[in-house]
């Protein structure tokens, strides 16, 4: 598994040779340690077992009918089924979880974009072509990141009431928009800086165009690492709760306020919750693994490669 | 295609005398540069400080919008009601304890995990994802998860295992624990800590993956015991990363409301100041207190950004010097 990337450059030791930026990959050298190995496999796949006990239960759970659910001690070989389901899709309540589902996709996919519009010009101007004090502007950025929103919450929902903006998903996009971007900027600057100069330099000799430059250099080179930063602003968008369960109601609610009005309290409801829980975190599955490789330099804010 | 231009521009204003002329190109110049900056910066300054500048002039009012008439200014009087309500002054026990504890288990459960998946084995790749699925799982559904399909003291899957192992040793009479309401602040941290673990592993792995390995292999070539190696080197080296994956975790956590909204609904001595806010503004429309409130918070998180921005800073000066 090469998925981290040996960060070379950051070691205390300077990489032997290449002083230009191209190729910054120190060689591959690591620790040989042949002794115990093994019994470091057996450690790390029973912990990791043990880390994944929680999620491989509530998979389990959700294929499980209600009766097999709630048992003690567990049925772990109970017929499997799709009942929960169908439930929670509102096969008796008739209550649908699809609108609250478009909202969260909507509130994601759109602050996503939004975010790399704005994120992506900022970077350029913080990396490629810095503006003078580039630094203190980045960490301006990280500061905003710093400030919990709970500190913010309430000016925003009397603002949103005074404006007509309650339970008005445009409004939600807004604002993870504006969660999203210190993170964005951070990272898609730390994703620029990869840019090598000279093919930079080359292209301004050769009298190419800013267009032709974005599209030939910078994209090739950076266009991971914006697929990156866009899939861990939507995982964000979609996990988020505050905002969403203060800002919104009954038109634009998102599936997290879906599911926590969702557990009803009478009867059972083990598996539903399961079922749920699945589906709704599916996407944040799908998007994490796919940006598995970058998933430290962001949540690390590009800190850490 | 004016930044291409103010380069070559630039180039040439360097050897020529500086004139009225080349001045303002010059300053044509850095408001090029800047202009793909500002709609960032603007639109984040209205989005996230302002509103803040008005918490922090709502702190100091009387305002419960359900007596309007009372609305006017309280100048520190929220303030002392946040440092003496036994509910403030509960919240913020809280919000130490859970920060405190859930940074620090995670860390250190994260620090073996690194250390264990730094060395290669059969299906490690297999094994760092599975240890990643427990952060890929939406905080609210990981919340309701444990609340009723772990935790539950009735048919929860650590009661029913207890019950399944016990009857394997042939006793009907099982330990059936009950954290939900004998230990509630340990059930949010419990399945707080499962979530961040991953995020400190990977934090570590990386920092671990960058040691300069030239000199371990000349501590290994000159017999130094793994011990040593680990004291010695490893963790002098591990310590920024260390610090960065607390402090960031800490910024994080401080801000938890999802675990405490599902788990316990605030109840027993389990909000956090996140969770009080939210009720003293949301139910109690106590709109000043919240906001002196959130002014604390923001304090607290200053103290420990600080920090937090310094080592950033140190780990970005590094990468800036490569």
């Amino acid at each position: 598994m090469s998925t981290l990337t040996p960060a070379g450059p950051r070691s205390s030791v300077p990489a032997p040779s290449t002083p230009t930026t191209g190729s910054r990959r120190r060689g591959k050298s690591r620790m040989d340690p042949t002794r115990n190995n093994t019994a470091a496999g057996i450690a790390a796949w029973l912990l990791a077992l043990l880390f994944a006990v929680p999620v491989l239960w509530m998979i389990l759970t959700s294929f499980h009918s209600e009766i097999d659910a709630a048992t003690n001690p567990p049925s772990i070989a109970a017929d499997l089924n799709l009942d929960a389901y169908k439930e929670f899709f509102g096969a008796t309540s008739g209550v649908s979880p699809w609108p609250s589902l478009i909202n969260s996709a909507t509130a994601s996919i759109f602050s996503t974009v939004l975010v790399l519009l704005l994120a992506i010009p900022a970077a350029y101007a913080l990396s490629i072509r810095p503006v003078k004090k580039w630094t203190d502007v980045l960490f301006f950025f990280l500061s905003t990141k710093m400030m919990p929103v709970v500190a913010a919450v309430l000016p925003l929902y009397l603002f949103a009431k005074t404006a007509g903006a309650l339970d008005n998903i445009w409004f939600l996009v807004l604002m993870y928009t504006s969660m999203n971007l210190p993170i964005a900027v951070w990272m898609m600057r730390s994703f620029l800086a990869e840019v090598p100069v000279e093919m930079l330099e080359a292209a301004q000799i050769d009298g190419a165009t800013l267009l032709l430059t974005l599209r030939k250099v910078i994209a090739p080179v950076a266009m991971p690492g914006i697929a990156a930063t866009a899939l861990i602003c939507f995982i964000f968008s979609w996990n988020e709760l505050l905002l969403a369960r203060v800002l919104t109601g009954v038109v634009a609610g998102t599936a997290p306020v879906f599911l926590t009005g969702f557990v009803s309290g009478q009867g059972l409801f083990i598996a539903k919750v399961c079922a749920a829980a699945v589906v709704i975190s599916l996407p944040v599955l799908f998007a994490g693994f796919a940006a598995q490789d970058k998933l430290v330099q962001g949540l690390s804010l590009g800190a850490v490669k | 295609m004016t930044t291409a231009t103010a380069r070559v521009s630039r180039h040439g204003s360097s050897t020529a005398k500086p004139s009225k002329n080349t001045r303002a190109r010059e300053r044509a110049v850095s408001w090029a540069r800047r202009a793909p900056l500002l709609p960032a910066l603007i639109f984040l300054i209205v989005v996230t400080q302002l509103p803040f500048v008005v918490t922090l002039i709502i702190s100091f009012m009387n305002w419960n919008s359900l007596s309007p008439d009372t609305t006017g200014f309280a100048g520190f009087e929220n303030y002392i009601q946040v440092v003496t309500d036994p509910y403030m002054l509960q919240a913020i026990l809280t919000t130490i304890v859970e920060t405190v504890s859930v940074v620090l288990v995670s860390l250190v459960l994260g620090l073996g995990l690194a250390l264990l998946l730094d060395k290669k084995f059969i299906g490690r790749g297999l094994a760092r994802t599975l240890l990643i699925a427990p952060f890929l799982i939406v905080p609210v559904a990981a919340a309701l998860i444990w609340k009723h399909a772990i935790l539950n003291p009735v048919y929860g899957l650590i009661n029913g295992s207890l019950t399944w192992i016990w009857s394997l040793f042939g006793s009907d009479n099982p330990p059936q624990p009950d954290l939900l309401s004998s230990a509630p602040l340990m059930a949010i941290i419990v399945s707080l800590v499962w979530q961040w673990t991953p995020f400190m592993m990977l934090i570590l792995l990386a920092g671990l993956q960058s040691r300069p390995m030239d000199t371990v292999e000349a501590a290994q070539m000159d017999g130094a015991t793994p011990w040593a190696i680990f004291r010695h080197l490893t963790l002098p080296h591990l310590r920024q990363y260390l610090e960065l994956g607390g402090l960031l975790g800490a910024i994080y956590i401080v801000q938890n409301f999802d675990a405490t909204f599902v788990i316990t609904s605030g109840g027993l001595g389990t909000a956090n100041l996140p969770y009080a806010i939210y009720e003293t503004f949301y139910y109690a429309n106590e709109y000043g207190l919240a906001s002196a409130a959130g002014v604390v918070v923001v304090i607290g998180t200053i103290i420990v950004a600080t920090f937090a921005l310094r080592t950033v800073f140190s780990l970005f000066k590094k990468e800036a010097a490569r």
